[in-house]
């Protein structure tokens, strides 16, 4: 006796709750290496792709038995493949275990240093962000933003006749029909079948005519009932109901502004790029969309895709108010501030043309600013640069300019940075929860 | 007009069908075989993933711990450092074996033969199964478990559980009956058991309806001689079986913790005959598939193509590298097993003087058949090597014995596969796959309720191999926090009983 079964529709994913029950227990393990991961990961496709591997340490996930210990005592094994040893030969002891039987892996591979495993990409992101939120000014803008649309919200007993629900209209008239006892079309043909059939027929009996009576007064009983008791009724009626719902608007628009003119080598574009990335993930996660517009500059700016913006070399004067300019161009042609939540994020090495920095200055703070949620000034100095990265006070032109605007408005951020490593601990800072609340 | 089962890679399952009966024809028919009914059950790779991580069953409460396995095997599989089984069966009545969908019918008809026959004759018929496990209610237990952990989560939250469960996991190995089994409850018993189930909730453990019925069952002299004895008969002590002793006398677990420990306890138990069996369970599948799939040749119901990727996949599964070869780990299950039941056949069949003289009762028996059905049910690995490891089998796999004494500088090749070694090197291999001598020997020795409470564990040291001091540690923390007091554990040589080293939880 046998049979088949065929699991394959069954659900995937069985093991999702063991798996959640994991992730909690290596939750501070796993942090550390996801923290790790985004500081040193090569720029192209970081943010593509449908998970991460994480290696994290075995320890704290460990479980322990009693085991016996690799080391000491007196062992005996038997092992294949003799050649040419005889009774009495000797052979150095191998370093961690007697020619590889003596140390007994553990049955899941405790013995191992790490453990590795794939994150999915919401996992990742989710462990990557956590306990950063948008600074909780930015959060009020947002409830702003809202939008009204609606949602349904069950059936009434009016309503008009296009919202009307048939298939619970039809449920409930045929309870009341049911309940009520109205005779069915069909009973209703059966007696005027039989009557017309009995009427044709010639046929003067007493019976006969009796038949007939009594059938006309079953039907005439029959048409009343059916009567009184209506196919459908105004109760049985029940209409689909919408009511008025706030949508938050949920569309953010990051603005990534680069400098790249001569002075911004491959490796700050790479700490810019690192800086962007991490600001659109996070974003992403914020907002149901998220758009980013490139937008480089030298002494003149240009928006440009994605790839131009990282990798297309020129080189030129730098003036940077021109990409705040055209920022502010951008917004007004496609990004109006009601329905977006708008983000900046520029980085530069700091150097300016001129006296441009007060322009600057100026555009921040008329224009751009008041419009942003958020915006993030990052200077990309020099890997040795101590006195830079030590001292807010000092630093050239652009830098002293805008340390103005950061005075004046908490949506506006700056910071420093020379390394890879630096970028997702100024990151986490930027976006720490209740940042400003605390500082204040 | 052809007579094959099936021609061309793609399966079906009216093919699968015709496959099975027609193994099932050889299976029990020729070879003899008695099995339970077949449930074969078709999944796709995710699910042989999950299958897994639940240690292959299918129905398994949750735990991290599975969560991690199965995190470990996805990585591995997905980064193609490790594939995944064809098959995996599942001791129980009907049996269970997941075929995965991958499998081409060439490999479903091997899997089947192997798993749906092999397994399940093993399971059904071997002793070790026969006595400690239950195929019928598996199923129906392994549900309970699942909805009483899900139940006791709500109740008392995931760390609450996990919590108990962690240090229960630590004590699986500790929480088998090696020797005995514990008196079955009586009927009034198994009552109070389900209603105490039921109504978890009660603080008062009605488990103490028999929790001292084992009492000076093994020790009749226990109340002679003082007030020590008298306890330690009393709570049936020295006990191996730390889990059923916490369960059962634990001063500060509430029932629906002891609960939990019992439910992870009778899954040791439950899988503890597979731990013993390895090689016989994996041998007698393999014997059955080569078996079945030679004979579905000579009768012409396979093509020689068919058979050619059977015997590829067979040839693998019982490759045994030697020990410098870099893939060595070990002596491989399916190796050793196939390899010994051959060797049984041709025993029985064409024998030698040597084998005269080795195995008088089996060499140039004319029903092998019978030989090899009567291994299958009486041995375990080890008395099976004991028994039925030749002389031939050893020069075949040039075994030799290395004794490794931790003060001596050089390891030592103490027998080779000659005349003087052939018994030595059976019975140290058999005593390698001997799991009472394997796992530390450690059993409760005393616990003084009425006194410091402290649970006295000691480890009885063999061969002057102590255990791993820093997964010692972990598992006695664990043990505090069933017992709720002090524990210590004293390791004393097994033979002088001289006491080697002291730990203990307290600070």
């Amino acid at each position: 006796m046998h049979h088949f079964i065929d699991r394959r529709a069954n659900p995937k994913g069985k093991s999702l709750g063991n798996r959640q029950r994991f992730l909690r227990r290596a939750r501070e393990n796993i942090k550390k290496m996801v923290d790790k991961s985004v500081r040193d990961k090569s720029v192209t496709g970081a943010d593509q792709g449908d998970g991460e591997r994480v290696t994290i340490p075995a320890k704290g996930i460990k479980e322990p038995f009693f085991a016996s210990s690799s080391k000491g005592g007196f062992r005996q094994h038997v092992l294949p493949g003799n050649k040419d040893f005889v009774v009495g030969d000797t052979i150095p002891r191998p370093k961690g275990g007697a020619g590889g039987s003596g140390k007994k892996g553990s049955e899941d591979g405790e013995g191992e240093d790490g453990f590795s495993f794939t994150l999915t990409r919401d996992e990742y992101l989710e462990i990557l962000f956590e306990g950063l939120e948008l600074p909780d000014l930015v959060k009020k803008n947002t409830v702003e933003t809202e939008t009204v649309g609606t949602r349904r919200a069950g059936l009434t007993t009016a309503g008009t006749p296009n919202n009307l629900n048939l298939v619970r209209t039809m449920r409930n008239s045929l309870g009341r029909r049911i309940a009520l006892q109205r005779p069915s079309s069909a009973a209703l043909k059966a007696l005027q079948d039989e009557l017309e059939n009995l009427e044709s027929i010639e046929d003067e009996s007493e019976d006969h005519s009796a038949r007939i009576v009594e059938l006309k007064e079953k039907l005439a009983i029959m048409d009343r009932r059916r009567k009184l008791v209506g196919y459908i009724d105004p109760i049985d009626l029940r209409y689909d109901t919408t009511v008025p719902e706030k949508i938050r608007n949920s569309r953010a628009v990051v603005f990534c502004l680069m400098d790249v003119s001569g002075s911004m080598q491959e490796r700050e574009k790479d700490l810019a790029k690192r800086f962007f990335m991490l600001l659109h993930l996070f974003l992403e996660r914020a907002y149901e969309h998220t758009e980013i517009v490139f937008i480089r500059h030298t002494h003149q700016a240009q928006e440009v895709d994605e790839e131009t913006f990282f990798y297309a070399r020129e080189t030129g004067g730098t003036i940077v108010s021109t990409a705040l300019t055209k920022m502010r161009e951008i917004i007004d042609e496609r990004y109006p501030t009601d329905e977006w939540n708008i983000y900046g994020a520029q980085a530069s090495d700091g150097e300016n043309f001129g006296n441009d920095s007060v322009k600057c200055k100026d555009l921040l703070f008329d224009t751009l600013i008041p419009v942003c949620q958020y915006y993030a000034y990052v200077e990309i100095v020099g890997e040795n640069d101590e006195k830079l990265l030590s001292d807010r006070e000092e630093g050239a032109d652009l830098w002293q300019n805008l340390r103005e605007v950061d005075q004046s408005f908490p949506q506006f951020e700056m910071r420093r940075v020379a390394e890879p490593g630096h970028i997702y601990p100024i990151f986490r800072d930027l976006f720490t929860a209740n940042k400003k609340e605390r500082a204040s | 007009m052809s007579k094959l089962l099936f021609d061309g890679p793609e399966w079906t399952f009216e093919l699968l069908s015709k496959a099975h009966d027609a193994i099932e024809e050889i299976a029990i028919e020729d070879l003899g075989l008695d099995v339970y009914p077949n449930q074969i059950e078709i999944i796709s790779s995710e699910q042989m993933l999950d299958a897994y991580s639940a240690v292959g069953m299918p129905l398994m409460y949750q735990h991290w711990s599975y969560g991690k396995r199965f995190a470990r095997d996805e990585a591995l599989y997905r980064t193609g450092r490790q594939g995944l089984a064809y098959e995996i069966v599942i001791n129980s009545n009907p049996c269970i074996s997941y075929n995965m969908e991958e499998n081409t019918m060439a490999m479903q008809t091997l899997v089947m033969a192997h798993a749906a026959f092999g397994h399940n004759h093993f399971f059904k018929n071997n002793y070790l199964f026969q006595q400690w496990t239950d195929a019928a209610g598996i199923h129906d237990y392994l549900a309970f478990a699942k909805n009483f952990v899900a139940n006791c989560e709500e109740r008392y939250g995931v760390d609450a559980v996990e919590e108990i469960l962690d240090a229960a996991h630590a004590l699986q190995s500790q929480g088998v009956f090696r020797y005995g089994r514990p008196p079955r409850p009586s009927k009034e018993e198994l009552q109070a058991m389900q209603r105490q189930r039921e109504g978890y909730e009660s603080q008062q453990s009605v488990l103490e309806l028999w929790a001292d019925n084992m009492g000076t069952r093994n020790d009749p002299s226990a109340a002679e001689d003082g007030e020590l004895s008298a306890r330690r008969g009393k709570m049936n002590l020295p006990q191996e079986n730390i889990l059923y002793f916490l369960e059962k006398h634990s001063p500060v677990l509430k029932s629906w913790q002891r609960e939990l420990l019992r439910i992870v306890r009778y899954i040791a138990q439950y899988m503890y005959p597979q731990k013993q069996t390895k090689v016989m369970n994996e041998g007698c599948a393999t014997f059955t598939h080569y078996y079945i799939i030679n004979r579905l040749l000579e009768k012409g119901l396979i093509s020689e193509g068919s058979y050619m990727e059977m015997m590829h996949s067979h040839t693998n599964v019982v490759l045994q590298p030697e020990y410098d070869d870099p893939r060595y780990g070990g002596l491989n299950p399916y190796a050793l097993g196939f390899a010994m039941m051959q060797d049984i056949r041709r025993i029985c069949e064409d024998p030698t003087d040597e084998d005269r003289e080795w195995f008088p009762d089996i060499a140039g028996n004319p029903d092998w058949k019978s030989v090899m059905r009567d291994a299958w049910a009486n041995y375990r690995d080890e008395s099976f090597i004991l028994q039925f490891l030749s002389p031939r089998l050893m020069r075949k796999f040039k075994l030799f014995m290395l004794s490794d004494d931790a003060k001596q500088p050089n390891l030592v090749v103490s027998n080779i596969h000659n005349r003087q070694g052939y018994r030595n090197i059976r019975s140290a291999l058999a005593q390698s796959y001997d799991l009472a001598y394997l796992e530390p020997d450690i059993q409760v020795d005393d616990a003084d309720l009425s006194g410091d409470r402290e649970l006295k564990l000691t480890h009885a040291v063999r061969n002057g191999i102590n255990l791993d001091p820093e997964n010692r540690d972990e598992v006695l923390k664990h043990i505090r926090r069933l017992w709720g007091y002090e524990v210590s554990l004293t390791a004393r040589d097994s033979e002088s009983g001289a006491r080697i080293s002291h730990a203990t939880t307290a600070a």
